[in-house]
């Protein structure tokens, strides 16, 4: 234990709680001994190991703040997935998870950061992007933050009740979803993938400098990092992560 | 030993990839993009490529001195910090040692620079002797912009995130000076093969 920067080791994480979020996604709340916290934004590495000694590892985002004793990842399970099936369908509460982390120093904000603070997501691609938010408000951070967010259908909004409950008494946030596949009866908002036009009514005005942080799967990153530069923001100013796993 | 997940049984043996897949990686049959921060597009007559920092002389050229440069196609396996690993993709471009022929330096690294501001450090050892180029065409086709083009650094032998995208110049230096993915985590080297991944790790 010295100034020497620490390896990254390995650990066995305990499952404590798995929470369903949507019909494909849900979260895994995990304890982890000796964590030293992390930096919203920040990811873990899994690592599953088969008793014929076989292994996988995969990323996925912490998505909950570094001032919740337990961290949380937001798993959306893909059919024919190695990783996250498991994740999603044989893990229990008391299962042990192994992991390393935190992991990533570019795609991260904490309230000193300031802002004005522009998220933008696509599906799971909330996850990292919800660390911050929930960062944000357990600082009680009156940082403005506008969030746009792109879900296929209502019932695929994740954390869509604590989103509703975090805006509903913070002046300084603002959530706005569009729904590309389909819309509840009545819906009144967007209904198409995120473009410039919904960017340009979303977001801050360049002049204003927001600090965007862009997730999602690599199509929708690019089209919105592509349509924010082209309105005018500075690129040194837009962030990235895209999810993979495959695209262009 | 490492801990046993419970109930894991793993999809891949990793059939026909015999050999080919470093520790942690997986397969995979698409082409994934990862980056920082938005694509740049830099007009082509307004692109140039230099050799700058410790040389007799900086060298530059211009988009089309460069595809008039001796060009090489390689087939090579690729593997990305993110766990996937892409096998036989093939690549057009010219061959550091072609742009190094005839420039005099005493330096040790290199650091290759970027439009949107990224960089990735390097031995110059890890980019010379038929390790390392420039490339600009990828399947047979223009490298597209999302996967670095005009052109990008390809260094298959480390992970991919010492392959930069977009890259614009090589800086030879006398000491080590770590790039962007280096000053946030990420291993000095990267050798897919030792798993360096990050900080630390051997
Ligand atoms: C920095 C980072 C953070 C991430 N954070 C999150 C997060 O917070 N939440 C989240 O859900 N995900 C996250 N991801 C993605 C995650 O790491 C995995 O890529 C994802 O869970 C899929 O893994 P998997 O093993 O289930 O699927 P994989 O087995 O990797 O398969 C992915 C897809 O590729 C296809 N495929 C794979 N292998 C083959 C093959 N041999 N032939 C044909 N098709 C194939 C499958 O059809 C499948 O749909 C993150 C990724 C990165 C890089």
């Amino acid at each position: 234990m010295g100034a020497v920067p620490s390896r990254l080791s390995w650990r066995v994480a305990t499952v404590r709680a798995v929470q369903p979020e949507t019909q494909r996604v849900l979260s895994l709340v995990l304890d982890v001994p000796g964590w030293d916290g992390h930096q919203p934004g920040q990811h873990i590495d899994v690592r599953l190991t088969a008793a014929d000694g076989y292994q996988a590892q995969r990323s996925y985002s912490i998505s909950s703040a570094p001032e919740d004793p337990a961290i949380t990842i937001t798993v959306e399970r893909l059919d024919d997935g190695e990783v996250s099936p498991y994740l999603a369908d044989v893990l229990r509460p008391g299962d042990g998870l192994e992991l390393r982390g935190p992991i990533g120093g570019w795609f991260t904000w904490t309230t000193q950061d300031g802002g004005p603070l522009l998220l933008v997501a696509g599906g799971s691609g909330l996850a990292p992007l919800m660390a911050m938010l929930r960062h944000r408000a357990a600082r009680r951070s009156t940082v403005p933050v506008r969030l746009l967010y792109s879900s296929r259908g209502f019932d695929d909004i994740i954390y869509r009740a604590e989103l509703d409950r975090l805006v509903s008494h913070d002046p300084d946030l603002a959530v706005v979803h569009t729904l590309t596949r389909s819309q509840p009866p009545g819906w009144t908002g967007y209904a198409r993938r995120i473009d410039g036009a919904m960017l340009a009514a979303v977001a801050w005005a360049p002049e204003a400098r927001p600090l965007a942080m862009v997730c999602g799967p690599t199509p929708m990153v690019e089209a919105v990092a592509d349509a924010l530069v082209a309105l005018g923001h500075d690129p040194g100013r837009i962030r990235t992560e895209r999810f993979g796993p495959t695209g262009g | 030993m490492s801990f046993i997940s419970r109930g894991f049984k793993g999809r891949g043996r990793r059939e026909g990839a015999a050999g080919r897949l470093p520790p942690g990686q997986y397969l995979e049959h698409g082409f994934p993009v990862l980056s920082a921060g938005p694509t740049p597009h830099t007009p082509l007559d307004r692109w140039d490529f230099t050799m700058v920092g410790q040389v007799d002389q900086v060298r530059r050229w211009t988009w089309d001195e460069f595809l008039a440069l001796p060009a090489e196609t390689i087939t090579r396996d690729i593997h990305c910090v993110t766990k996937w690993s892409k096998l036989d993709s093939t690549w057009t471009g010219v061959s550091v040692d072609t742009l190094l022929d005839g420039v005099e330096t005493s330096a040790d690294y290199v650091l290759a620079f970027c439009d949107g501001g990224y960089t990735t450090n390097l031995p110059l050892e890890d980019v010379t002797g038929g390790k390392a180029w420039i490339a600009y065409a990828y399947e047979g086709q223009p490298l597209a912009p999302a996967h670095g083009g005009p052109a990008r650094l390809l260094v298959p032998h480390l992970y991919f995130w010492k392959s930069a995208k977009w890259v614009r110049g090589l800086e030879l230096l006398a000491a080590d000076q770590p790039g962007f993915w280096e000053s946030l985590g990420y291993h000095n080297r990267g050798d897919p093969w030792r798993e360096q991944r990050y900080w630390g790790d051997e």
